[in-house]
């Protein structure tokens, strides 16, 4: 079961500073841009393919959401059976029961979480 | 009439006359069912066809005769409306009215048909008007009915569940600045990995030697070490318990009521089984480990030479000690090396000395002498750290009863060793022309001066207490008559960079200042003393141990003349007590025997007062031994140095 605060944080970063700070912080978050998952317990086959698809989703619509969770979830159904729940966003806080060896949680592109479980 | 009458022919009168021949004329006539006034040639026209067709069959009937009667067949509407109006009272009448009125027909039609109608019309007869017409009649004596049922097997309910995919919980937040920072983190990951790597790299170029003695997480055994280990330290602490509460926190509140007297309370006493014949005869604490000790065993009896033994025990766990090692020959003493707290350099009754590293795991010393490398010709009494030499290889010194005290310096993989200082005899007389070569004394002991590096005391076994020189090979600083036999320890005072104390199998502890031939005090203990040891904590408070199993304690400040705790510390009579030993970091000091057994006990507070002073400081203790001495020192001229 799954209960989320579906907070979207705007995540509009306006730096009003010169170039060096500027260039500072940009840095970071370029850096940042790689796929970072954060916590998961799937094989490890199975985790490199669903972080695969994370990516690919987020590239494709990188201005909705709800379109990259749709074709996650869509993915995710059709290759490793019924009931995915994915969740993506900027903020939220989450609480939820899985079904062992189903859960993907990674960070990508330096301000997207994306959450993947598996429960029936 | 009678047929013989001949018969006359009467002839009507509208007869015919015919001939005779006309009247046997055969005429033949055909009967046919047709019908004589119905044509036999219909034409009608077709419109289909346009055209006029002859109609084939023309119908031959010829009705004769017709009359419309009032009969109603009983199942037809109109017969069930009529009886259902005549209601059932009637019913019966008008039953018999309809089977009378059917049995007209019936009658008609029993010229036509067989017998075999005849039974299926009593069947009507008997069944009721009221039976639905439907049912299938069957005559009773060609048809029967019979039903049978096969026998189903009862049906039972299975059932089972699978057990449901397993599931975990999980939560977590996702902010952007949890993100941030998880990047920031795994950056800094990847950067330190990539470090360890340059490292590595360098590492296996360079193939350092040596110290690579890590176990490692080879074996699954080796990795319950660890935890065992724990869990040995608790079982004894939770057996001891009473012990380790007394060893922290009794305080002897008796003591107030003494005066000065002190006691000193019996903690663990610690055994092992190897060494239960054997002696104690060297007892030293680890410098850097405070709860860490060892214990030599050796024998001091001549004829019984055997085995020797060192035993590393923790004050943690009594029961075990943390390392053993066996020798060959009886040790004698022990020394930790200050700085490197895991090499420990040992001396045996066969002359030899050798270094153990702690962090090895074999028996085997690291370094050993032999007799090629110069070992020494008798019993090594006593071994001594010091800095390390211009080389900065680590180096000790021993002193034997061959009169030699030699540095052992520890180069490569090997022992060298150079004579510092032969002990000499000193004759009044000329030596004998017999005796050749050097007469050595024996030395017994010797200390190294806290402050002044190069001095140091020598203890013989003619009781003379030389004062020596590292520069000085073959010259005493200065000779003190101190003792009738057997000098067993001499030590400087850890405060007061002039004072030593010196005890003898004579029965006497004499406390000195290098600069006065006489002793400062004398103390006779009524027994052989085995070992003198000034306490880490106070300029003026020593202990010393008897061979009749005492301990005697003494605080110059508090009492001059006799020793604030005098206690016997040994289980049985006739055990001699070899050796004593402080702890420097907590009141309980270290006592071995000649049974085996090493015993730790505690220091009362009246012991320790000086530790309570406010004012105390090591400039206090020395300034407290200072006014001791003047106070005892007889006007005398001060020697030249």
């Amino acid at each position: 079961w799954f209960t989320s605060w579906g907070r979207r944080i705007q995540a509009v970063v306006s730096t009003q500073s010169t170039g060096k700070d500027a260039a500072d912080k940009n840095d970071p978050r370029r850096l940042h841009s790689f796929p970072l998952i954060r916590h998961s317990d799937m094989a490890e086959e199975m985790r490199t393919e669903a972080m695969e698809l994370c990516v690919t989703a987020c590239e494709k619509f990188a201005s909705s959401n709800e379109a990259a969770s749709k074709m996650i979830k869509e993915n995710m159904d059709k290759k490793f059976g019924s009931s995915w729940h994915v969740v993506v966003g900027e903020g939220f806080g989450f609480e939820l029961t899985y079904e062992t060896k189903n859960l993907l949680y990674m960070f990508f592109g330096g301000s997207l979480a994306i959450a993947v479980w598996k429960c029936s | 009439m009678s047929a013989l009458e001949p018969k006359i022919l009467m002839k009507p009168d509208d007869q015919l006359d015919l001939t005779p021949e006309e009247l046997k004329e055969e005429f033949t006539r055909i009967l046919t069912a047709n019908n004589p006034h119905a044509p036999n040639n219909i034409v009608r026209y077709s419109f289909k066809e346009r055209c006029y067709k002859m109609t084939m069959g023309v119908n031959q009937l010829a009705v004769h005769f017709s009359m419309d009667g009032n009969m109603l067949h009983k199942e037809s509407d109109e017969g069930r409306r009529q009886l259902a109006r005549l209601g059932l009272a009637d019913s019966g009448a008008a039953t018999e009215q309809n089977l009378n009125d059917m049995e007209i027909p019936g009658e008609e039609e029993l010229e036509v048909e067989g017998e075999g109608e005849e039974a299926e019309k009593d069947a009507p007869r008997e069944v009721p008007a009221v039976k639905p017409p439907e049912t299938a009649l069957r005559n009773q004596f060609n048809y029967s009915e019979r039903a049978s049922q096969t026998f189903n097997n009862p049906y039972r309910e299975r059932g089972t569940t699978t057990e449901p995919p397993p599931r975990t919980n999980f939560s977590a937040t996702a902010n952007q600045w949890e993100i941030f920072d998880a990047y920031q983190e795994d950056l800094e990951r990847q950067e330190r990995q990539k470090e360890k790597q340059k490292s590595r790299d360098k590492d296996n170029e360079k193939k350092s030697k040596g110290s690579s003695s890590e176990p490692g997480t080879g074996d699954e055994i080796q990795r319950i070490g660890i935890p065992a280990k724990i869990v040995e330290r608790m079982v004894n602490q939770n057996t001891h318990d009473e012990i380790a509460q007394d060893f922290k926190y009794w305080e002897d509140a008796s003591d107030e009521y003494k005066g000065n007297e002190g006691t000193l309370l019996p903690l663990w006493p610690f055994k092992s089984e190897k060494g239960k014949k054997l002696s104690v005869t060297a007892v030293v604490f680890n410098p850097e480990y405070n709860d860490m000790f060892a214990v030599g065993h050796g024998s001091y009896d001549f004829l019984k030479q055997g085995a020797g033994l060192i035993c590393v025990y923790s004050l943690k766990n009594p029961s075990f000690p943390e390392f053993t090692y066996t020798t060959e020959s009886g040790v004698m003493t022990l020394d930790f090396h200050p700085e490197h707290p895991w090499l420990m350099a040992v001396g045996f009754y066969d002359g030899g000395v050798a270094v153990y590293n702690l962090r090895e795991k074999t028996n085997v010393p690291s370094y050993s002498s032999s007799a090629k490398n110069g070992k020494h010709t008798d019993t090594v009494w006593q071994v001594y750290w010091q800095d390390n030499d211009l080389d900065n290889n680590l180096n000790f010194f021993s002193i034997s009863s061959d009169g030699r005290v030699t540095c052992w310096s520890l180069i490569k993989n090997e022992l060298h060793n150079t004579d510092i200082i032969l002990i000499k005899l000193n004759h009044s007389s000329s030596p004998d022309p017999g005796a050749g070569g050097l007469d050595l004394a024996c030395g017994t002991c010797f200390d190294f001066h806290k402050f002044t590096d190069y001095l140091f005391l020598v203890g013989t076994e003619e009781g003379k207490i030389h004062k020596c020189s590292k520069h000085y090979s073959s010259q005493y600083l200065e000779t003190y008559d101190a003792h009738h036999m057997a000098v067993y320890a001499v030590r400087w005072n850890n405060f007061h960079p002039r004072v030593f104390a010196s005890c003898s199998a004579d029965w006497t502890v004499k406390i000195w200042d290098h600069n006065y031939i006489e002793p400062m005090f004398t103390f006779d203990l009524g027994n052989s003393v085995g070992d003198v040891v000034w306490s880490p904590y106070s300029a003026t408070v020593f202990g010393a141990v008897t061979d009749d199993g005492q301990v005697h304690i003494f605080d110059l400040s508090q009492e001059k003349y006799n020793p604030l705790c005098q206690q016997s510390v040994v289980q049985k009579k006739k055990t001699k007590v070899n050796h004593l030993v402080f702890n420097k970091h907590y009141p309980v000091i270290l006592v071995g025997d000649d049974r085996g057994n090493a015993l730790t006990l505690k220091l009362s507070p009246n012991l320790r007062k000086c530790l309570k002073d406010k004012a105390y400081s090591r400039e206090n203790e020395v300034e407290k031994m200072e006014k001791l001495l003047e106070l005892v020192r007889e006007p005398q001229e001060e020697m030249t140095a």
